[in-house]
């Protein structure tokens, strides 16, 4: 590998002052999984990897019932299901947590590193979009927030500007009688990129039918991940049923707009966004049926 | 253009000091440094899983952890896993059920293996297998040394 040097600061203030000095000659180092073998085969050209893994706030894990849940971006994905709270109350991020590379990748890889790596295919942003989640960047001017959902902005690319670093994660408590769930196509059973990814999530009012609010989110079936609102819309404020499923699915199939590449063709992604987002509304009505017995 | 780091580690219970360039990867500094050859390079792109070692109580991807990271940290290797008294029941059990030909893979197989049968004794088939999914085999077929960890995992009991 070509040579670089490494720094490992111990506040945000020192990782911003390093990253500012650096400019785009610089790259935050969390679990490393992208970044070290995008540098070793030559994809990505830096002087400086900045280890923020010492930043307390980058490594924190906090839920409070009335403010939500606030993940650091560095948080590796088996720290998220081994987490008793944080896999009973938010599921569908250990539907993405769980299936992100293979054991040795999810002791390393960060959802904060998933979505700065900014992939098309990444399979966590589709569940944090679901669940509405906040990003909070640091940088010289201060603290910002931008959902996730605009985070990314082309293949590899995100809107983090010049000294910014992604810190948090912050995910608003689910309401009651939420659901959510992520699911993944590949033609095998593990260790592979995403042919489509499928988030979903749905509220229910009282009465355990009526659709109170949702959001379909969707990976690998155009530049960056897509929140998809007219499969939303296509839901809320409607008795859930086949048919308002079929409806959500039909507009998730307009909304994708795929590639063809080794892994599937445009049609056969276009297939697979209406079967896995059917799937993944039902599962998201079953834990929020099940949400609502537990209460 | 970057100087060489002072890293302090424990390695196989042992501790250790080295000089390294931070491009260097932990697996790069355990092979090339320390000697340490046991683990293997495969893929060097974290596909694989013959670089294993387990890096603070956690199994990794040595090719894709960057020795500097190690500062005053804990590694262990395939040679930490003999004891005293002789091999570990997973290196017999791989032994015995002929878990393996070519042998590029086993280090890190039995490490994984030990990853999960230190905090899970009594793991299912499927636990194994999804387990070391991460581990690719091109000999075996996998079904050999998914049995060599079930019959560790007796062994591991009967001790």
């Amino acid at each position: 590998m070509r040579a670089f040097d490494y720094a490992a600061p111990k506040s945000l203030k020192d990782a911003i002052a390093l990253l500012s000095q650096k400019g785009d000659r610089a790259r935050v180092l969390s679990g490393g999984t992208d970044l070290i073998v995008q540098v070793r085969e030559k994809r990505r050209d830096l002087d400086l990897m900045v280890d923020v893994k010492k930043i307390p706030e980058l490594l924190e894990i906090r839920y409070d019932a009335t403010t939500g849940l606030t993940l650091g971006a560095s948080v590796a994905c088996n720290r998220i299901y081994e987490h008793s709270v944080v896999s009973r109350i938010y599921p569908g991020l250990v539907d993405a947590a769980f299936l992100i590379g293979g054991t040795q990748i999810q002791n390393r890889a960060s959802l904060g590193g998933n979505l700065c790596n900014a992939s098309p295919a990444a399979d966590s942003i589709p569940a944090l979009i679901v669940y509405r989640a906040v990003s909070v960047i640091a940088g010289p001017k201060g603290e910002r927030e931008l959902p996730v959902e605009q985070f990314c902005v082309a293949p590899g690319r995100n809107a983090l500007q010049i000294g910014e670093l992604l810190v948090a994660f912050r995910i608003p408590p689910p309401p009651p009688r939420f659901g959510a769930n992520y699911l993944r196509f590949i033609p095998r059973n593990e260790m592979d990129i995403a042919v489509v990814g499928c988030g979903a999530s749905l509220s229910l009012e009282s009465d355990l039918k009526t659709v109170a609010s949702a959001r379909v989110s969707l990976g690998a079936v155009a530049p960056t991940p897509l929140l998809v609102e007219e499969a939303a819309a296509a839901l809320s404020r409607r008795e859930f049923s086949t048919e308002a499923v079929g409806k959500a699915a039909e507009a998730a199939q307009a909304a994708a707009r795929p590639i063809s590449d080794m892994r599937g063709t445009a049609d056969y992604r276009r297939h697979l966004v209406g079967v896995l987002t059917r799937r993944a509304l039902l599962k998201a009505f079953e834990r929020a049926q099940e949400a609502a017995n537990v209460r | 253009m970057s100087d060489k780091v002072i890293v302090r580690a424990t390695i196989n219970g042992e501790p250790a000091e080295f000089l390294c360039e931070p491009r260097q990867s932990l697996l790069e500094v355990l092979r090339d440094e320390l000697k340490l050859t046991g683990t293997k390079e495969g893929c060097n792109n974290g596909n694989c899983g013959a670089c294993n070692v387990i890096f603070n109580g956690l199994l990794v991807n040595s090719c894709i952890v960057l020795a500097v990271e190690a500062d005053g940290g804990t590694v262990e290797t395939i040679e930490g896993v003999m004891r005293a008294e002789g091999l570990h029941p997973l290196q017999t059990a791989f032994l015995e059920n002929a878990a393996l030909q070519c042998g590029i893979c086993t280090p890190g197989f039995i490490i994984s293996a030990k990853a999960l049968l230190d905090h899970k004794p009594k793991a299912t088939e499927a636990e194994i297998r999804h387990w070391c999914a991460g581990n690719l085999c091109r000999c075996t077929g996998y079904d050999k040394i998914v049995r060599a960890v079930l019959d560790a995992e007796t062994r591991l009991e009967a001790k």
